[in-house]
């Protein structure tokens, strides 16, 4: 097995016991970015050169000491709506094409001061609207299980990244579903922790109070660690939650015994693939098997949960995406004639199709006359379905749900309908919405040897049982061994 | 209730976007589909039900007023498309 396959707790065993170095470990997943990348397209950025050097220092460090942290050495990519100071962070968009950040976002930092080694910046959806990573206004990320579909999005690069074991964790952020849903589609752990757990600062907004930033990872252990070294109160984001740190890698081994998992109707309705829905079924077979209690529970008000959320979600961007208006960082027109028309031009060549259609549909949203219909709408049926979890969570500890109504899907399949393109995101938006952590991890393929992704929610704060509920099921099962096929030998 | 055209030429007024007359019937189609799928929500009465904007109860956050690092003017304008004297550089507004 190479290196650059292992998880991070299997590398900090090598570091510990001294049997590799940081810059074998880095050089190997350089090595494996050499032989993949140029067909899966996961990165936007790359800084080879700069990790080495500083997996170099790393090892220097290392000599000299017994203690290492879980973190350290660790080769990792961010997705490039987090700002890197010196490292250009584009979002993916035309708009923010030169943009070198003056400041790290807090995660970037808390990821340095931890050891790890920053490999590059991943590609997304512009702006992380979307739903397929198709919205890059760069390149187009291939799912490593079959090169012809769709990674996911917006997260895409990121979920890529670590499915083809061109790094061993990444960080993806989630408004609806961007770090689960690619999770699911290419068959990886990904982690969306409560709203407010992790901070926001230098994350570029989308829709302030959905957004979450979250991990990648190959395994549910490696999803702990890596959330031990991000989450925290940070000060610069007044939503950054200040509450005592927990180790998430604690009791993580414990099972499920006596666990309440809760299974809803609501996430298993009409679209939901045959195999999907068996995958799930075998899945709460599997939980019954290790002790578990499963319980019926059902929502009220799920079904409207895509439209609130794509009334909110829009609502919100339409406001942050103002910012981009060609005068302070960024793109700006080349002809124009005076300021407003230099916005015009600046924001109508700068933006991609998708980015410009939520800003349109969230000033709609907005706009005099419609505000009490839509928005506020909106934001009233935000309370119910809040209302619905908190009255599920009575009966449950955990949730268990699809992540994805489907498997990936053929790139181009869905780009001419963005109402197709929206409902992808139907079983991940509620979550968001609530504000409450999921995580999604391998669950089976479908026939055609696509991923299939489950999902696992809790009540607010609840990280650690999800995590618990998570890593019995992964250690009962074989699907985290299950590899993309992507050169590799049979 | 689908989006006219002269919905969308509004509404890309006030966003600060232009469209071109293949993209405005384009976006009166897309986004009327959406905002018809949206409709549903309106079966909902939600006369008694608060608005949520938030899902945390935020208050407002206090701290004490001290001079803290900040970025340099040098820092503010390094990415600038324009800047002058210390200053970004926007096209005449007044005559």
């Amino acid at each position: 097995m190479e290196l650059n396959q292992k998880t991070i707790h299997e590398i900090n065993d090598l570091l510990k016991k001294k049997e590799v170095t940081v810059t074998e470990v880095t050089q190997s997943v350089i090595n494996r970015i050499d032989g993949v990348e140029g067909s899966t397209d996961a990165y936007l950025r790359l800084q080879s050169e700069e990790a080495l050097n500083l997996a170099r220092i790393v090892d220097e460090k290392l000599k000299a000491r017994k203690k290492i942290s879980p973190l350290e050495g660790i080769p990792y990519g961010l997705k490039d709506n987090l700002c890197t100071q010196g490292i250009l962070t584009t979002c993916a968009s035309k708009m923010l094409y030169n943009f070198n950040p003056p400041y790290n976002a807090h995660v970037y930092n808390l990821l340095i001061e931890e050891g790890g080694i920053l490999l590059g910046k991943t590609n997304m959806d512009e702006f992380a609207m979307g739903s397929s990573t198709e919205n890059s206004a760069y390149k187009v990320t291939k799912n490593p299980w079959d090169l012809n579909k769709v990674p996911g999005g917006s997260s895409g690069g990121s979920a890529v990244a670590v499915a083809s074991d061109t790094a061993f964790f990444t960080l993806g952020s989630d408004t609806g579903g961007s770090i689960r849903q690619p999770a699911s589609f290419c068959g990886v752990v990904g982690m969306k922790p409560t709203y407010g757990l992790v901070s926001r600062y230098g994350l570029v907004a989308f829709a302030s109070s959905l957004d979450q930033i979250g991990p990648f990872t190959k395994d549910v252990e490696d999803c702990a660690l890596v959330l031990n070294a991000i989450v925290g109160h940070d000060e610069k984001d007044s939503t950054s939650l200040n509450i005592e740190k927990k180790d998430y890698t604690k009791n993580l081994k414990q099972g499920v015994k006596g666990l309440k998992i809760g299974v809803a109707q609501a996430f298993f309705g009409e679209g939901l693939q045959p195999e999907v829905r068996k995958s799930l079924e075998d899945a709460i077979a599997v939980y019954k098997a290790m002790g578990a209690e499963i319980v019926d529970v059902s929502f009220q008000y799920l079904d409207y949960a895509l439209s609130a959320y794509y009334l909110i979600s829009s609502a919100e961007a339409s406001s942050n995406l103002a910012r981009y208006d060609g005068i302070r960082y960024g793109f700006r027109a080349e002809e124009y004639d005076g300021l407003v028309d230099l916005y015009r031009k600046t924001r109508s060549q700068g933006f991609g199709e998708e980015v410009k259609r939520r800003i349109m549909l969230g000033t709609h949203a907005l706009s005099s006359g419609y505000y009490d219909a839509y928005y506020k709408k909106a934001m009233q049926v935000r309370t119910l379905i809040k209302d619905d979890f908190d009255q599920v969570f009575k009966g449950c500890d955990v949730l268990l749900t699809p992540t994805s109504p489907t498997t990936a899907f053929g790139i181009g399949e869905k780009t001419n309908n963005p109402l197709e393109m929206y409902l992808t995101d139907i079983y991940t938006v509620p979550v968001n919405i609530a504000g409450i952590p999921g995580i999604s991890i391998p669950c089976g393929l479908d026939q055609v040897g696509m991923p299939i992704g489950m999902q696992l929610l809790g009540p607010v704060l609840s990280e650690k049982t999800i995590l618990k509920a998570a890593w019995a099921f992964e250690n009962e099962t074989n699907y985290k061994n299950l590899k993309a096929p992507l050169g590799r030998e049979v | 209730m689908s989006l006219t055209r002269e919905d969308v030429t509004y509404v890309a007024n006030l966003a600060r976007l232009e469209f071109s007359d293949d993209e405005v019937t384009a976006l009166a189609d897309q986004l009327g589909a959406v905002l018809d799928y949206a409709q549903t929500l309106s079966e909902l009465d939600t006369k008694e039900v608060k608005a949520t904007e938030h899902v945390l109860q935020l208050k407002n956050v206090f701290r004490e007023d001290v001079v803290k690092p900040c970025l340099t003017n040098e820092q503010a304008l390094a990415n600038a498309p324009d800047s002058e004297a210390g200053c970004f550089k926007v096209p005449r507004v007044m005559e």
